[in-house]
């Protein structure tokens, strides 16, 4: 059993806990996953690290609760135990080549709290980062201020507007370049649609990108071949291969079909664990 | 010991079974077991021969002869105990050893009629022993050696539960979130309940036995730090065979085509049969299954449990050449699972969601042997054919976990992956550290793992005694 140390609630749907898992916290690296299991009946959910303590033993996680097991393990308190915990998982992001050098930083949504520690230990080594930041709207911006104190420049978006600026992440990495900013490289972590989008504007300009897979898991060490995707023409465990991969070289198409494998049982059991919630009956 | 009759019936006392078109409804054990009556008339047809063949095809060395006169004696504890003395998971291997292969091929009685049932015997001693209550735990005294075994499958809980009963102190590390590797997660339910591996690896613990589950060596600790760090002075790999294989067709990618390892993962280890599991799984109307193995078997009765109005396992070859059990194939076509041999998959096509609607099959023929001896299959010349399926299942067979070889630098491995080590000892190429199982095989057996396992335990004990002095 994992005990949760800390809860905090960034936003009406993301919750960032601290989990005490002395082992995983003095071993994790950015870019490496974890994969919990809240209770006996739980299925087995990855999620990128966020941050560690090693002096306090503790991983930090941030999700978003949109399916079953994720709005389970929001439901829990700061004290309270889950049942698994493991990692960590996949290979660490390659982040020393990127010393000295220009890079953008480019988080979606909640794939922001995965962007910002690769773009606060990018900056520590000495690369000077952009950090682009996006959301829906400005109620569910999250770590701005730890995202500015991690880069050189933080550039925060809404899709509808609502914090002053509007455009997904891809058109103000567009916009960047456009107006003559030079980098060297591009990592993009988010939904599969968003890596996508900003690969097609990097490969226009040929700058090398990296992306960070968020497939579908179960035993997340290379035993089940759920998280398989094509890159480069050939089949790519997310698991034990990445989850960073060459953005020019993924098939995003097949991974986004891959991805809506079990959107009907998603779905229903999300409205089984909202129904167990309100205690009306299914 | 008393006078008996020896019974030479020239079968094997029938195994009470489940009804095919009950079962494949059903998770519950399709072999339900021998009563004592049973078990002792079968035990009887044993001719108790002095230089006892069975023995010498076991890879455990079970003292078969000696534990069948218990039987027959109605000497069950002492039955029990003669089987534990060499094999630690007796419940499991009187299931799932391929005993035709093993003891029973060598039987005397076998030349004429069928060999006597040792594995269901070894089963019926083993279940009759989980009915007693549990015996005070009696940990060996502890010798102050500190061993550690990677994986928490057969090959690893025989090597540690030999090493605790030396007195060593044993610490298995298992990636998953509970211990017994293939037997929780690959071998359904139906044919090994969970809850039995279970109760036998309870048993191994109050032996000493200490296992630490969500550890994946390679990534929280390496092996160097295990050794170096935490202090201990040997290792076990027996981290298995989990990587699946695809046949690289053009299709494997669309949703609806599993591998088996997921599969029967999502099935066996995480439940998805179970109305209150929250792991999904995809159940075509009609599903392929690729490849004659074992886990083919495995995966097409599951598939069938979960309601798949039709299933097929599609194997290149022959029949004759199926890998898996007779026993196994049997029971599948008693279950209504379809066999399309000769017939390999060429592409899968999908819709356009990204869902398979079916696959493209070439009809084989068999040619000159190979170098596994067996004859190779030829595709016939304009033969292809669409099947018309919605799901397909890869069981086509695993390779080493990579983990540790990418993440131990001098751990010597084979071209394919596999650990190399030295076959008298397990030594693998760094002291101290030995290896058994999958890893070192590729897939095979569980009975093969666990008779790496007790081999690596003995050359263990031995390195570490040499040491001392």
């Amino acid at each position: 059993m994992f005990k949760i140390v800390k809860k905090h609630r960034l936003n009406h749907e993301s919750v960032e806990m601290d989990i005490e898992a002395p082992f995983i916290a003095h071993k994790a690296k950015p870019g490496q996953f974890i994969i919990f299991r809240v209770d006996e009946e739980g299925e087995r959910v990855p999620l990128t690290v966020a941050g560690t303590d090693p002096e306090k033993g503790t991983v930090k996680i941030i999700f978003q609760q949109v399916g079953a097991s994720t709005l389970a393990l929001g439901d829990k308190e700061e004290g309270d135990f889950i049942q698994d915990f493991v990692g960590p998982l996949g290979q660490p992001s390659e982040l020393e080549q990127f010393k000295g050098k220009k890079i953008a930083v480019v988080g979606g949504g909640l794939g922001a709290a995965i962007a910002y520690p690769i773009a606060k230990a990018a900056h520590a080594l000495g690369a000077d980062v952009d950090m682009i930041a996006g959301f829906r709207n400005k109620d569910i911006i999250i770590l701005e201020d730890a995202m500015r104190a991690s880069s050189n420049r933080l550039f925060v978006t809404t899709d509808d507007g609502s914090n002053g600026v509007k455009g997904f992440v891809s058109d103000i990495l567009e916009q960047q370049i456009k107006a003559g900013t030079h980098y060297d490289h591009v990592i993009a972590i988010g939904p599969i649609i968003m890596m996508k989008v900003c690969v097609d504007v990097t490969r226009k300009h040929n700058i090398p990108t990296t992306v960070s897979m968020c497939t579908l898991m179960v035993d997340g060490t290379g035993m089940c071949g759920c998280c398989r995707l094509t890159v480069g023409g050939e089949t790519k465990f997310a698991c034990v291969d990445g989850p960073d991969f060459d953005g020019f070289k993924v098939d995003f198409d097949e991974a986004m079909s891959r991805g809506r494998m079990y959107r009907e049982q998603e779905t229903q059991a999300r409205e089984r664990h909202i129904c167990n919630l309100t205690g009306e009956a299914r | 010991m008393a006078e008996y009759k020896k019974n030479m019936s020239l079968e094997k006392v029938p195994m009470p079974e489940q009804e095919p078109n009950v079962r494949n409804k059903n998770w519950q054990e399709v072999s339900l077991g021998y009563t004592l009556e049973m078990a002792q008339e079968e035990a009887k047809r044993c001719l108790n021969c002095k230089n006892h063949p069975c023995m010498n095809g076991c890879p455990v060395a079970v003292r078969i002869p000696e534990f069948i006169q218990q039987l027959i004696e109605g000497n069950l504890a002492e039955a029990y105990e003669i089987i534990t003395s060499t094999n630690s998971l007796p419940a499991i291997c009187g299931r799932v050893c391929p005993q035709e292969n093993q003891c029973e091929k060598f039987c005397v009685r076998g030349i004429k009629g069928q060999p006597v049932g040792i594995g269901r015997l070894e089963r019926f001693v083993a279940d009759w022993h989980m009915q007693q209550p549990p015996e005070e735990a009696c940990p060996a005294k502890k010798n102050g050696h500190k061993v550690a075994v990677i994986g928490a499958g057969p090959s690893g809980l025989t090597c540690a539960s030999d090493l605790a009963k030396k007195g060593y102190e044993v610490t298995v590390f298992e990636s998953l979130h509970v211990a017994g590797g293939v037997l929780m997660y690959g071998i359904p339910e139906f044919r090994l309940p969970k809850d039995l591996v279970q109760k036998e690896i309870e048993r191994l613990c109050a032996c000493g036995v200490e296992i630490k589950t969500n550890m994946v060596v390679g990534r929280v600790q390496t092996l160097d730090e295990l050794m170096k760090e935490d202090g201990f002075e040997a290792v076990f790999i027996g981290s298995g065979a989990g990587l699946p294989r695809f046949m690289n067709i053009p299709g494997e990618n669309l949703n609806g085509v599993y591998s088996a390892n997921e599969f029967l993962t999502r099935a066996n280890l995480m439940k998805a049969y179970k109305e209150n599991s929250s792991t999904p799984i995809f159940v075509g109307r009609r599903i392929a299954v690729v490849g004659g193995g074992n886990v083919a078997m495995d995966a097409a009765r599951v598939a069938k449990r979960l309601g798949a109005e039709e299933v097929y396992i599609v194997y290149r070859r022959s029949e004759e050449e199926l890998p898996a059990r007779a026993e196994e194939v049997h029971h599948a076509k008693e279950e209504g699972i379809q066999f399309k041999l000769l017939c390999n998959p060429l592409e899968i096509y999908g819709d356009d969601k990204g869902w398979v609607k079916g696959m493209k099959v070439v009809s084989m023929e068999l040619g000159e042997a190979d170098a596994s001896g067996r004859r190779r299959p030829v595709e016939i010349p304009d033969s292809a054919h669409e099947m018309d399926i919605d799901s397909v299942i890869m069981a086509i067979g695993t390779s080493p976990n990579p983990l540790l070889r990418q993440t131990t630098p001098d751990l010597n491995t084979s071209n394919w992956g596999g650990i190399v080590v030295d076959e008298a000892s397990m030594q693998t190429s760094k002291e101290g550290v030995y290896a058994g199982g999958d890893a070192v095989t590729g897939a095979a057996t569980v009975i093969l793992a666990m008779g790496a396992g007790k081999k690596a335990a003995a050359s263990i004990d031995a390195y570490l005694q040499g040491k001392k002095d």
